[in-house]
């Protein structure tokens, strides 16, 4: 297989315009012939359904909730980055690009990333005229704040809500394009496979969480925006229902997966704290706009905060990185979390823990301004810890929270099987091996809004579909092989719960294939990942039947494909013989403990092809051509 | 205060729609003060598991009080008894050893049970579906700057728009109104310029919907404001009607 991007020629700045300009087009009177299947309604999903039922296109829309405002995206706290220069510090579409390709460390397109920069303002734009309520200054306009990474203030917000707030502007644009009749919403529904005819993605099978049927719905294209798969680790930052199952689905039939390594740590979460705990929840990195983290100087200091002198506090952030300080990026703080706890120098009760403190930003500004800014998040963290962030340092730890690998996608955003197209965390295409903050929310519109309208109808214009409808052979396969999996997964009948599984399978990914990685650690965690994975088809146990409302169910299917999809995860990370961003292998480090890329034999995606059932997966190397900016070791000091 | 307590859970259990449901008691031990609500129904749900019996169905997702997927009455109270909270961000160290918790689905008639606590919120979107929006097409957005909106106008506009529609407000009140719901949304929407040309056709269009799904009417009772774990004002219920009236009497809407 030739993997080819489909970068445009031409300079950068250039690209989108002559590429849009290039693709052919489907006339308006022409669109209502088209079907198209979204799976997934956050915010590339949700604004991939309104922008192309807008267009006129028929849209079959489906999400695993109840309802389609409920996806995930609406966790986001902190904000959504652009490049509008409001604040006068020399932003520009130019800096923004070079921020997030360098905060990825190099691994991301420039193709991509530069379209991604020059997107970000028509979305601020767009969901100001949906009614977002954005904060604001005095005079009216619109107010800006920093985030991790970039040295201007270009995120733009809604309190401590922002992704809450976007997504309810997606998924208000798509009820209204509902209430026109141009998109069907099918909610509780779980993709379980992809339908591909003739090479080309035409169809879903997919489970009605509530009666168990198998339905299968037919289309000219398939639009997957289902998310991350964070949820390996079992404890992340993700929603309960974020799965890889979609995704993994479309890799087994033949989409390749791209760098499933790369996944993000993020350094503000709130510590875990029982064995009995069944996620993480983040603190916003907007935090560290105002909040200083630090530890004890000495290790073992079982001190209260309050009780240590301004003297026998290490700010490590701000002593090792001057010019960035608090607001290094994601894995850069995560990392050096870890070495200070590694040291003896943490917190709290486990000792894996380090304080954020907002004592001086208090005394500077006053209780007030500081309340209006994060007042939900610390009501949120008093909430879960029982502790008044206003009066206590906060402890914070890493936790996994999003994933930059995912589906292969050219620049169309359209995967190795024709006719699939991927959006927002699903894919893999902008953040390189680390995102920056402020940047997902971006990336999820972009790819709705101002991509997948342009791509797919050239796409369309281009290819010539054949009628299919769920009477094709390939649809009965599909649904026959789905129910397979459910009634194996029925009938095991052994004596360890889901959970137990999951809880299993996530610790060996955090011990050898999170934060820090070695060689020894991850062959090891192959063999274990298998030995779990043979002892869950024997040994699971899954009450109840199909042809009803069974969270037990949905729960096991996700997690059989969890298993599967750990190990390429790990032979990914095998494969990466260097560190970058999120991806750490202790032999590849710099004196001072940085990652240290190989960009001689690694720089390029890695995306791997499924060969059958225990076979090992075949690796594509794309190559990252940089004709822009200049690969350098990243420097935060 | 202690780290861990004894507690007795009595559920509602529904095997579906058409069933008739039945309270059913579990004693559990040393649950940690510091589960969250959901978790302490995940450990009695891998009991349940382990012994051959189907675990307890209940909504939930992000965890984090921001989805709005989660929500039961705990001791008649919607999401529990603290004040300004989510079910998911309820925890057990709000309840004393020895504690009996009552815990059902919402009860309203436009909200059918579909299993044990799980119940059928599509009515919610079905408001929104009738009016709940700014109608512009994407790519049709002037600058974002040339719209000013007052700082107090955009504040009171995010405090409507932080309705995470769970459906507490329903649940809460007597007559199952969705007054709160809907005032949330045409308050958010005609408190910020761009909202204003449609604000008339939206209130009438979402109140008429929200007639015909089977709520109730609102009579001031207030108890959806003091359960709305986002902390919803009741006077965005006063502005819908104001926006409700004046589209009556004073536009060309009906």
């Amino acid at each position: 297989m030739e993997l080819n991007a489909k970068i445009p020629e031409g300079p950068l700045p250039e690209k989108w315009d002559r590429h849009r300009f290039e693709l052919k087009l489907v006339s308006p009177a022409n669109k209502r012939k088209f079907d198209i299947i979204v799976v997934g309604t956050g915010l590339a999903g949700g604004s991939a359904s309104a922008a192309l039922a807008e267009l006129g296109y028929n849209v079959k829309t489906f999400c695993i909730q109840d309802s389609p405002r409920r996806a995930h995206s609406i966790a986001a706290q902190g904000g959504i980055n652009a490049a509008k220069n409001y604040t006068n510090e020399g932003d520009s579409i130019w800096r923004l690009f070079y921020d997030t390709i360098k905060g990825g460390d190099f691994r991301s397109r420039e193709g991509n990333v530069y379209r991604l920069a020059q997107i970000s303002n028509a979305i601020i734009d767009q969901c100001v005229a949906q009614g977002v309520p954005f904060a604001r200054e005095y005079g009216g306009l619109l107010a800006n704040r920093s985030f991790g990474g970039a040295q201007v203030s270009r995120t733009f917000y809604a309190r401590g809500q922002t992704g809450q707030q976007l997504l309810l502007g997606a998924y208000s644009a798509m009820m209204r394009q509902v209430a026109a009749g141009r998109v069907r919403l099918f909610p509780r529904r779980e993709m379980l496979d992809l339908v591909v005819i003739d090479g080309r993605a035409r169809g879903i099978v997919t489970r009605n969480l509530l009666t168990g049927a198998m339905e299968t719905h037919s289309a000219h294209a398939v639009v997957l925006a289902t998310g991350g798969y964070g949820n390996v680790y079992f404890l992340s930052t993700n929603a309960m229902s974020s799965n890889v199952t979609a995704a993994y689905r479309c890799y087994k039939r033949g989409a390749c997966f791209a760098n499933p390594c790369f996944t993000q740590i993020h350094p503000t979460c709130i510590p875990v704290h029982g064995t009995y705990q069944s996620k993480l929840t983040l603190m916003s990195e907007s935090l560290r706009n105002d909040g200083r983290v630090w530890v004890p100087v000495k290790a073992g200091d079982k001190r209260r905060p309050e009780e240590i002198p301004e003297a026998e506090r290490d700010y490590y952030l701000e002593r090792r990185y001057p010019s960035f300080g608090n607001l290094v990026p994601r894995d850069v703080a995560s990392r050096a979390a870890k070495a200070q706890c590694d040291a003896g120098k943490g917190v709290g009760e486990t000792g894996l823990a380090v304080y954020l403190d907002f004592r001086d930003a208090i005394r500077r500004d006053g209780r007030a301004v500081i309340e209006k800014k994060y007042g939900n998040l610390f009501q949120m963290y008093e909430k879960i810890t029982g502790e008044d962030p206003y009066k206590t340092p906060m402890m914070i730890y890493p936790a996994v929270h999003y994933t930059m690998g995912g589906l292969w996608v050219d620049y169309n955003l359209m995967s190795t099987l024709d006719g699939l197209f991927v959006l927002g965390e699903a894919n893999f295409s902008d953040h390189g091996a680390n995102r920056l903050g402020a940047s997902a929310l971006m990336q999820g519109l972009a790819d709705g809004y101002f991509i997948i309208p342009y791509t797919i109808g050239g796409y369309f214009a281009g290819t010539p579909l054949e009628t299919v409808d769920g009477t094709h052979p390939a649809f009965g396969e599909a649904i026959e092989s789905s129910r397979k999996r459910i009634d194996t997964l029925l009938a095991v009948d052994g004596r360890r719960t889901v959970d137990d599984f999951h809880r299993e399978l996530g610790r060996i990914m955090w011990d050898y294939c999170g934060m820090s990685r070695n060689n020894e650690g991850l062959e090891k965690a192959k063999g274990m990942i298998r030995a779990l994975r043979a002892e869950f088809r024997e040994n699971v146990r899954v009450p109840g039947e199909n042809e009803t409302f069974n969270q037990s169910l949905e729960r096991a299917g996700r997690v059989a494909d969890f298993l599967e999809f750990a190990e390429l995860m790990v032979t990914d990370a095998l494969a990466r013989q260097e560190s970058c961003g999120g991806h750490f292998n202790e032999a590849y480090q710099t004196p001072d403990h940085e990652a240290l890329r190989d960009d001689a034999h690694f720089c390029h995606v890695a995306a791997w092809e499924y060969q059958g059932e225990d076979r090992e997966p075949v690796l594509h190397k794309e190559p990252l051509v940089f004709e822009n900016v200049t690969l350098a070791q990243r420097s935060y000091k | 205060m202690k780290k861990s307590i004894h507690v007795t859970l009595k559920v509602w259990r529904q095997a579906s729609g058409g069933d008739k449901g039945r309270f059913e008691t579990y004693p559990l031990k040393d649950i940690s003060t510091d589960m969250s609500f959901l978790e302490m129904l995940d450990v009695l749900n891998e009991a349940l598991t382990h012994s051959g019996k189907e675990p307890i169905a209940f909504d939930h997702d992000c965890r984090e009080g921001i989805c709005g997927m989660c929500g039961a009455v705990v001791n008649g109270r919607p999401h529990g008894p603290e004040k300004g909270t989510t079910l998911c961000q309820l925890h057990m160290r709000h309840f004393s050893d020895g504690d009996v918790l009552v815990i059902e689905p919402w009860r309203s008639r436009a909200f059918p049970v579909i299993k044990d606590l799980v119940v059928d919120r599509g009515a919610l979107d079905q408001i929104i579906i009738a009016g709940g929006y700014i109608s512009v097409n994407t790519g049709s957005a002037p600058e974002a700057n040339s719209i000013p909106v007052p700082q107090g106008a955009a504040d009171k506009a995010m405090d409507a728009a932080a309705c995470i529609g769970c459906g507490a407000c329903v649940a809460a009140c007597p007559n199952g109104s969705a007054m709160l719901f809907a005032a949330a949304k045409v308050s958010h929407l005609a408190l910020l310029p761009q909202g204003r040309p449609e604000a008339a056709r939206r209130a009438i269009r979402m109140v008429e919907k929200m007639d015909g799904l089977g709520f109730g009417n609102c009579s001031n009772i207030t108890e959806c404001e003091a359960e709305c774990p986002k902390e919803i004002s009741i006077a965005h219920i006063a502005r819908l009607n104001r926006e409700f009236f004046r589209a009556q009497l004073a536009s060309d809407e009906k």
